[in-house]
């Protein structure tokens, strides 16, 4: 079925989109229907098909201006550990890593704090701690990261050096704890979703078994929860990679190799805060301007594969009925 | 030990977790609202920055980031919920469609900075709008699309089939139970998902740091094709790139901002909640 609509992917876009102009063609069905209703009706088709093409046309001016940096470079600089673009020094190898360092030490942050948030709002949580939760966890959403970031300069970063009695407080670690608040309302509220799909029978049988509120919850919802918690840690994961402001305000913009776990207490550059800082100061067409294009394909293809795995589970569990 | 007191233990671990999830909320927000106050003033909000921004007020960058916010609304409405419409409305579940819903997934988990970098490369450079207002709406209308979209879809698919079976019983035509009645009902979940797309378009400085954004313009925009300052870029701005900057003034414009955002914020939630609770079906 799948394999025969894909091959006959022409035809469907033409049932799909312009029912209306055959049915009229054919000369049915639309008869005695005002004009207007035809045009509004077919313009609405080709809206609805807008977000594939604007997906594709990101994806091709991304390859359009990124590609030549592989041919302008040769692929030991691009993968090397030395990222200079005034020598001509193209390694992407400490900004890949930076990002990933940042992004799993936020995650390993974020994990624990948004899974018992969201156990907490769903199962333990009396109605009134909920109604406070979930706008405060809304307004986090919504706070501009440039804010997030603001902040983290001004009062994190400070502790931060303190505490840890360092040169500076703009580390990699700074940056995880920023990140790990930025990707808990995406944790938290898919999470949430994941254990509001636990069915109700399973909580029922295990009360009935004699187990404890807690038992229910720990041994049973949150296991049969597990894939959709899962999906909320990889979603999480792609907003946090692809965060930029904050982190580039907090990090300290080293271009590093993050190798030991000393690196979470120095400074570090992600791939985000690279692109950010440097394209406005590039000449375009410029070998250094088509390495920037060249990261922000690296951003688009991880964020594309997260998307994608999470959002093809997602979609199939809901048909099945209900995200677990 | 007792099971029971296992349970007590556990539940108070998910307590401090979620506390330590909303405290430090609480925490930014107080700050800076304590320490931005003392910035604010008539003066600060609408009079020109000068001294190299160190005197002066904000005005240039709210007016910039309003412009953008409504030229950004101008422009994604009518695509996304048209969009919407269809997905909900006409569309079958078929590959195409499941297709639409995986861009849209997509264009949601897209990082800013590449919006950013797809607005230089297509609408800056390509199209030759140059550093515009006009380019940075675009980019950002692209990015605000998902949100619009998956939250109005929402909306619509909460109207019950039985309205649109009840439409066409009685003669409507498919267009004109969706004009009329799904689209009328549906409309504060529509303004709930607009509102919430548009404050991440007014907060994002990502997609318009090689856009529209302007480091230091004292004047306001006279066309479409001129550069603004927006707040967010200005926060960026002055508290990285200007050494010796006042505090007050930093801390006032991340008020500034907080404010315009989390008032969208609270709208889009009071709106969602009244319209719940009054819906009779």
């Amino acid at each position: 079925m799948a394999r025969r609509s894909s091959q006959n992917w022409a035809l469907s876009l033409y049932n799909e989109i312009l029912p209306g102009l055959r049915r009229r063609l054919a000369g049915s069905e639309t008869a005695g229907r005002p004009w207007t209703e035809f045009v509004i009706e077919s313009s609405i088709r080709v809206l609805g098909f807008s977000t594939i093409g604007f997906v594709l046309l990101i994806f091709i001016f991304l390859l359009r201006e990124g590609i030549p940096i592989l041919w302008e470079v040769s692929p030991g600089n691009l993968f090397g550990t030395r990222w200079y673009p005034t020598f001509n020094s193209f390694g992407t190898l400490p900004l890949i890593l930076g990002s990933a360092y940042v992004t799993i030490a936020a995650i390993a942050i974020a994990l624990p704090l948004g899974v018992s948030t969201a156990v907490f709002i769903r199962e333990a949580a009396p109605d009134w701690a909920r109604e406070v939760l979930k706008p405060l966890i809304e307004v986090l959403a919504g706070i501009p990261s440039v804010v997030l970031g603001f902040f983290g300069m001004h009062v994190l970063a400070p502790s931060v050096r303190t505490a840890l009695n360092a040169p500076t407080g703009l580390t990699a670690f700074t940056g995880a704890v920023l990140l790990a608040y930025m990707s808990l309302p995406t944790i938290i509220s898919v999470a949430e979703d994941a254990l509001d799909s636990v069915p109700k029978s399973y909580r029922d049988a295990a009360l009935a078994m004699g187990a404890t509120k807690w038992q229910t919850i720990w041994r049973v919802v949150v296991p049969a929860a597990r894939s959709g918690i899962a999906m909320a840690v990889m979603l999480g994961m792609g907003r946090a990679i692809g965060e930029t402001m904050a982190v580039m305000m907090v990090t300290g913009n080293a271009a590093r190799m993050p190798l030991s776990l000393g690196s979470l207490f120095m400074p570090v550059r992600t791939m985000t805060a690279t692109v950010a800082a440097e394209m406005g100061e590039v000449a375009s067409g410029s070998a250094h301007y088509h390495a920037l294009f060249g990261i922000g394909i690296i951003l688009f293809i991880l964020t594309f594969i997260i998307n994608i795995v999470a959002a093809t589970a997602i979609f199939k569990k809901r048909r099945k009925g209900g995200l677990r | 030990m007792n099971r029971y007191w296992t349970q007590r233990i556990g539940f108070a671990v998910l307590t401090i977790a979620a506390i330590a999830v909303v405290a430090p909320i609480l925490v930014v927000i107080g700050i800076i609202l304590v320490e931005g106050a003392k910035a604010i003033s008539w003066q600060f909000i609408f009079s020109m920055p000068y001294e190299g921004m160190k005197e002066g007020g904000i005005f240039p960058a709210i007016v910039g980031t309003l412009l953008l916010t409504i030229g950004t609304a101008i422009a994604a409405i009518p695509v996304g919920v048209a969009g919407t419409v269809y997905l909900s409305e006409y569309a079958r579940d078929t590959m195409m469609t499941r297709a639409i819903r995986l861009a849209i997934v997509n264009l949601a988990g897209i990082p800013s900075i590449v919006y950013g970098l797809f607005g230089l490369g297509i609408f800056v450079l390509f199209m030759h709008m140059g550093t515009s207002i006009l380019a940075g709406v675009l980019t950002l209308a692209i990015m605000t699309l998902p949100v619009i979209m998956s939250t109005s879809e929402e909306a619509l698919r909460a109207v019950p089939m039985e309205f649109r079976t009840v439409s066409a019983s009685l003669g409507g035509t498919r267009w004109q139970g969706i004009r009329y009645i799904v689209l009328p009902q549906a409309l504060p979940g529509i303004i709930t998902g607009i509102i919430l797309g548009l404050l991440r378009a007014a907060g994002e400085t990502a997609p318009i740091l090689f856009t529209v954004a302007a480091f230091y313009l004292p004047r306001l925009p006279r066309s479409p094709f001129d550069q603004v300052m927006a707040l967010p870029y200005h926060l960026y701005v002055i508290s990285t790139q200007v050494p010796g900057m006042p505090m007050s003034v930093q801390y006032g414009t991340a008020l500034v901002l907080l404010i315009l955002v989390l008032s969208m914020n609270i709208a889009a939630t009071v709106l969602r909640s009244f319209f719940r609770r009054r819906r009779q079906w």
